[in-house]
């Protein structure tokens, strides 16, 4: 990468200063993206990334400092066939009308018109799909683009950049909502568009995947430039600490020690099945234990965890909550029996985005704002007080809705609501994702505290991270349980039982 | 040439399990077909009358007025917003034009203009109140459904105040004859319904601003990164929504010589019920022209077949409902997604 250095950078911000008001999101920050490689940047929340990225889509103009194309000045805002030409970015949430088939898409308001000035389809549709031959994507241009799963919907919305003339893509987070087997397709994508001269700027909240994917590294933190480098050079800590101001990993080593494990069953699950997604499934959770479930997405973990919440009603066997065993299918019951939940989307189940983070997170509890089904706001307010602080969420106030917080603070709401109602069992699915290293060391460390107060909890995951602090790990594969490991495992163990791999055989 | 090559391509890259859904979303359209002649075998059985050409032009004639309605609220559907003052523009365009033109002394004519002008007011008036509507709903961002709801009372309002709450008489002759020429033989209004549909499926089916319309109502923030002016779009589809309103008012006028002030009352009830059963969705983005023409079609014939049937009329409206609830109930059924 030294010769890099004499090269022309394909993208280029220098200086750059954005203020809102009175909050300044980014401070003389700069990135210098060289031609060909994938370019990681990563920071924590409200590290000013995604002003940085809507500077360099062209949807903001910086206060102070200049964005350069390949030496050339940035176009005007205004015209945005000339920023489409240079660059684009494929956000988390989806930029595809779900209603149009995926040619429409592709070739929204720039569809090929006959003399009369009518819509070609049969020519639309031919060209839709020899762009997605062409960089060898392989979906049916003909499905209404909402049928597509988020994988696919990616790599329509990468083509679609490429089919611009691009040839500089952001990718906001693309791995958040894909599982393991779909993140070493993109990965593979990524690779093999770079060698067709495609550069990338990869921003992502695991590191792992940085040092799988980037061949180099920019920090943000507090709006500001921290460090470029090689990302060979960097190691793991050192990057943590780029991102966090202080030497604290939270990769290194379980901390979990002393196991607070108590005599009582908190939950004992008996010959579940539930159609194809799992089968003939038995485990018990002690008070205080943490168990993981591992599995890949398909594995049956989210909806083995779902069933425990009482979101679904098994077809077979039973659940047993504390001594009791809760209507199957039944939430409220559940939640009666001492269940709190973590869904696994928390925009989709988790909050509702417009009501306040007090009326969130005291969602479950709502016998205990009032009598006689009247809630009481002073009432709610306390408790959600106590929710806030208890878990350190950054708000004004409990009045704030749920809509304004970052990522990590929402998650933070979404815990807030599954232990306000003191559960005697603590339900998680994938509870750190898409959240910052900070709130994700925050809210893991939440979960232990509440283990020690007696709770079981069960985390479904397969974020490694995740499972770290469990005592015990039931790994899925194909809806049944293939694997149980202690504490102390490997990390290849867990990795190849997930893929359903035998590393011993 | 090229497209016998790549033919085969296609084929290989489409996995068998999505072939049957294509096929699904296509048919979508003609959803309501069968139904359609299953509905014209019972009226035929009923009473032999039913496929004869006279009901059939008759059915055809009762429905063209409203059914620009359901032209009109189907564009503004499908750009995701809602028009409920169309049954009110459906009455006080013409109403206008009648005050103004119908001579002083009879009713409530004020007979400022020569009857000549009655057609361009008919049509400024529709112009009118669609531009009302996009300046408050899209320049100034408020909730379509109240805007409209409210300008429904508002148009009402201005139709009775304006003809003392009597019907226009005596109408001048260029009002009377959309609703009253035959052309070829078959109701004027009849041909204008079925060219204005045609021009409808052109429209939003294979123009640039018909997908951009699709778009809008599908996700308007994609919809602008595409580069369509979306708020451009929204008035053009609300002023033309308008503007369909007002003509097929002027229609209904024609056919019955008469402006009543209660014209068009009640009627954006059927309009929605046969957009939402010809696949028009409520939240934008999706269905068609050719659906939403089935949809009012389906509605006519059966309560056609029910006057044949003797059904007495006062038993047809409740009649209509349940038709209208039974129709969802079967898409919903049949399309197997929630409707929302």
């Amino acid at each position: 990468m030294a010769d890099d250095q004499a090269a022309t950078p394909l993208v280029e911000a220098v200086g750059v200063t954005k203020r809102y008001g009175e909050t300044v999101a980014l401070d003389r920050a700069g990135i210098r993206v060289m031609p060909g490689q994938t370019h990681a940047l990563v920071g924590r929340n409200g590290a000013g990334k995604s002003t940085l990225v809507s500077i360099l889509t062209g949807l903001q103009a910086p206060d102070e400092g200049e964005v350069r194309f390949g030496g050339e000045p940035a176009p005007r805002l205004a015209d945005r066939d000339a920023w489409r030409q240079r660059v684009a970015c494929v956000y988390q949430k989806s930029t595809i009308i779900p209603e149009l088939t995926v040619a429409e898409n592709l070739y929204l308001h720039r569809h090929d018109l006959n003399r009369l000035g009518l819509v070609r389809w049969g020519a639309l549709r031919r060209k839709a799909t020899e762009l997605l031959a062409g960089w060898s994507v392989d979906v049916d241009v003909r499905l209404p683009a909402g049928e597509l799963d988020v994988e696919q919907r990616q790599f329509v919305e990468i083509t679609r950049a490429l089919s611009f003339g691009a040839r500089f893509i952001i990718l906001d987070e693309p791995t958040a909502q894909l599982d393991a087997a779909a993140i070493a397709r993109l990965f593979t994508r990524i690779r093999a568009l770079q060698e067709q001269g495609v550069t990338f700027l990869f921003i992502s909240h695991h590191l792992q995947e940085i040092y799988e994917i980037c061949d180099t590294v920019t920090v943000f933190r507090d709006a500001r430039h921290i460090l470029t480098t090689t990302v060979a050079d960097l190691p793991h800590a050192e990057l943590v600490a780029a991102m966090a101001g202080e030497a604290a990993g939270l990769a290194e080593g379980p901390s979990r020690t002393a196991v607070t494990r108590g005599p009582g069953v908190v939950l004992d699950v008996r010959g579940l099945s539930y159609g194809d997604a799992y089968r003939e499934i038995g485990f018990r959770i002690q008070t205080g234990e943490i168990v993981g479930l591992a599995g890949a997405a398909g594995s049956g973990r989210t909806e083995l965890a779902e069933t425990v919440a009482g979101l679904r009603a098994a077809d077979s066997g039973t659940v047993e909550v504390a001594g009791r065993v809760p209507r199957p299918g039944s939430v409220p019951d559940a939640l009666a029996a001492g269940v709190g939940f973590v869904p696994r989307d928390r925009h989709h189940q988790g909050f509702v985005p417009m009501m306040s983070i007090a009326d969130n997170a005291t969602m479950t509890v709502p016998d205990r704002l009032g009598e006689a089904g009247l809630i009481s706001g002073r009432r709610r307010d306390r408790l959600a007080r106590a929710l806030i602080d208890n878990l350190a969420i950054k708000t004004p106030g409990p009045g704030l809705p749920v809509m304004g917080l970052s990522g990590g603070n929402q998650q933070k709401v979404v815990m807030a609501r599954a232990l306000a109602s003191d559960p005697r069992l603590l339900v998680l699915i994938t509870p750190t994702a898409g959240v910052d290293v900070k709130s994700k060391e925050f809210l893991l460390g939440k979960v232990e505290e509440t283990a020690a107060g007696g709770t079981g909890v069960l985390i479904a995951s397969d974020e490694l991270d995740d499972l770290r602090l469990c005592d015990r790990l039931l790994v899925m594969f194909q809806g049944r349980v293939v694997a149980e490991l202690a504490a102390g495992w490997h990390d290849h163990d867990v990795v190849a039982a997930m893929e359903g791999v035998r590393l011993d055989a | 040439m090229p497209e016998q090559t790549l033919t085969p391509a296609t084929e290989t890259a489409t996995s068998g399990r999505e072939r049957p859904r294509v096929r699904l979303a296509r048919l979508r359209d003609f959803a309501l077909i069968p139904a359609i002649i299953a509905i014209a075998v019972v009226g035929q059985i009923v009473n032999p009358i039913f496929l004869q050409g006279d009901n059939l032009i008759n059915i055809l004639q009762t429905m063209s007025e409203i059914s620009l309605l359901v032209l009109a609220q189907t564009i503004v559907l499908v750009a995701g917003k809602m028009d409920l003052s169309l049954e009110s523009t459906f009455g006080l365009a013409p109403g206008v034009a009648a005050w103004l033109t119908v001579a002083a002394g009879s009713g409530a004519g004020l007979g400022l203009l020569p009857g000549a002008w009655s057609i361009p007011i008919t049509l400024a008036v529709g112009v009118l109140i669609g531009a009302i509507n996009a300046l408050l709903i899209v320049r100034f961002g408020l909730n379509g459904f109240i805007v409209t709801l409210g300008m429904l009372i508002v148009l009402r309002g201005l139709l009775t105040g304006i003809s003392g709450g009597q019907t226009f008489f005596n109408l001048p002759a260029s009002m009377l004859y959309l609703g009253s020429a035959l052309w070829l033989g078959v109701p004027a209004s009849i041909w204008l319904c079925l060219l204005l549909f045609a021009g409808g499926v052109v429209l939003l089916g294979f123009t640039k601003y018909g997908r951009a319309l699709y778009a809008i109502g599908g996700n308007v923030d994609a919809a602008k990164a595409a580069g369509i002016r979306t708020d451009r779009v929204l008035w053009t589809a609300l002023v033309g929504a308008g503007v369909l309103a007002a003509l097929g008012g002027l229609m209904m006028s024609g056919h019955l010589a008469s402006v009543a002030a209660a014209q068009g009352d009640g009627a954006i009830f059927t309009v929605f019920a046969a957009a939402v059963i010809g696949g028009v969705g409520l939240n934008g983005g999706k269905g068609t022209v050719f659906g939403a023409f089935t949809g009012i079609l389906l509605l006519y014939m059966i309560q056609n077949v029910l006057t044949l049937a003797g059904v007495p009329a006062q038993w047809i409206q409740a009649l209509n409902g349940t038709i209208i609830i039974v129709a969802l109930v079967l898409s919903r059924l049949t399309g197997g997604k929630v409707q929302d």
